[in-house]
């Protein structure tokens, strides 16, 4: 768990991966799930989010 | 001695154009034969992308190309989002993707492991299987729509035959609980050839000399199947996933045909409601907006797709 907010500090793209990965999945997660419109509402700005933080992270240093 | 194709065709190129082309470097002239698709990409799929995002963001009609074109900004992302028919939809599309994917995947994967063993006939019944995926959706929607049938349909004698229940008392396309079934039925008798083609290309890859080694050392059958077989055709299994997944979620003409997003709006997914919002309300503001919603999920989930692809492939 260190190693990844390590990850995070010092801008590395694994970590940051990680995190744009875990955010496109609770977004697509939202978008699908049967429980809360309220989840359904916020997936999109979520999902776009990851979406967007994935494509600039992959261009960060191993 | 005869002239080589080259020779004719550099013979053939007018003066002016060979002597300006031989004073190109190498990079010059991979941009100049690469440059015609990359405008096409541009014309074709970048240009109409950027322009459904500015559309998304108005409340252009296209069927009122002369009226007055407001900027709405975020109106039409927020209705949307809020509304729980889109909601419906959207738990309609997933139960479509998810069932649809974990048959195809599992009755892929178990008919690709049997015909990878060699017996006599493989060939005939492979070209068998593959036949239901070179057919056309709308033609498989068809005569589905006879087997479904309460009446006159195979498919509910064969369910009297195995289970007892009469095949007049249910409708698998009229059935609120069993039309969501029925789709997937379907899509699974259709597409699990594909599937299981792309493991048979696994299973193929693997050499025999692993399992001869793994005999050598003793491992039991089970064990093989689990630390040899499935980790060497997970990246297969992956990629027919992300094929499977991807064309699933924009699954419209087969649906179209069988139920037509019905009964009430059990089997209504995203690509049928998005082209009824666009084509049959001509809200092209509103149906843009929600077509970037869809084009950004998808596009977030084939990136974490492809990076897992990738590790897996990498091990």
């Amino acid at each position: 768990m260190s190693k990844f907010f390590n990850g995070l500090m010092r801008l590395r793209r694994g970590a940051w991966e990680m995190l744009a990965t875990i955010l496109i999945a609770i977004g697509v997660f939202m978008l699908m799930q049967p429980f809360a419109l309220v989840l359904f509402t916020w997936s999109f700005p979520v999902t776009l989010l990851g979406t967007v933080m994935f494509i600039i992270v992959s261009k960060f240093p191993e | 001695m005869s002239e080589s194709p080259i020779d004719s065709l550099a013979r053939a190129t007018p003066p002016a154009l060979a002597g300006r082309i031989r004073g190109l470097s190498d990079r010059s002239i991979a941009w100049l034969f690469v440059s015609p698709t990359i405008l096409l990409l541009l014309a074709i799929n970048i240009f109409p992308l950027i322009w459904t995002i500015r559309l998304s963001f108005t409340n252009f009609a296209a069927n009122k190309p002369n009226a007055e074109v407001k900027w709405v900004g975020l109106r039409n992302y927020e209705r949307i989002l809020t509304d729980p028919d889109i909601w419906q939809t959207m738990q309609a599309t997933a139960h479509f993707l998810f069932w649809s994917l974990f048959f195809q995947v599992v009755i892929g994967f178990t008919l690709a492991w049997l015909i990878n063993r060699k017996f006599r006939g493989n060939d005939f019944v492979t070209t068998l299987i593959v036949l239901p995926m070179m057919l056309s959706p709308a033609v498989v929607g068809n005569f589905w729509t006879f087997l479904y049938q309460p009446q006159i349909g195979l498919f509910n004698y064969a369910v009297e035959f195995l289970t007892g229940i009469p095949a007049s008392s249910f409708s698998m396309l009229g059935s609120v609980a069993l039309a969501p079934w029925a789709i997937v039925i379907v899509d699974t008798w259709m597409w699990t050839p594909f599937v299981m083609l792309i493991c048979l290309a696994g299973l193929r890859s693997i050499p025999d000399y692993i399992y001869e080694a793994a005999e050598v050392d003793r491992a039991s059958k089970w064990r093989q199947f689990w630390t040899m077989t499935i980790p060497m055709v997970l990246p297969f299994l992956m990629l027919a996933v992300l094929f499977r997944g991807i064309e699933n979620f924009k699954m419209f003409d087969l649906v179209v045909q069988l139920t037509g997003g019905g009964p009430g709006d059990t089997t209504l997914l995203t690509s049928i409601e998005l082209k009824r919002e666009a084509f049959e309300k001509w809200r092209t503001g509103y149906s843009s907006a929600y077509a970037i919603i869809l084009f950004v999920t998808v596009f977030g989930l084939a990136s974490i797709y492809v990076k897992a692809l990738n590790k897996v492939k990498e091990r």
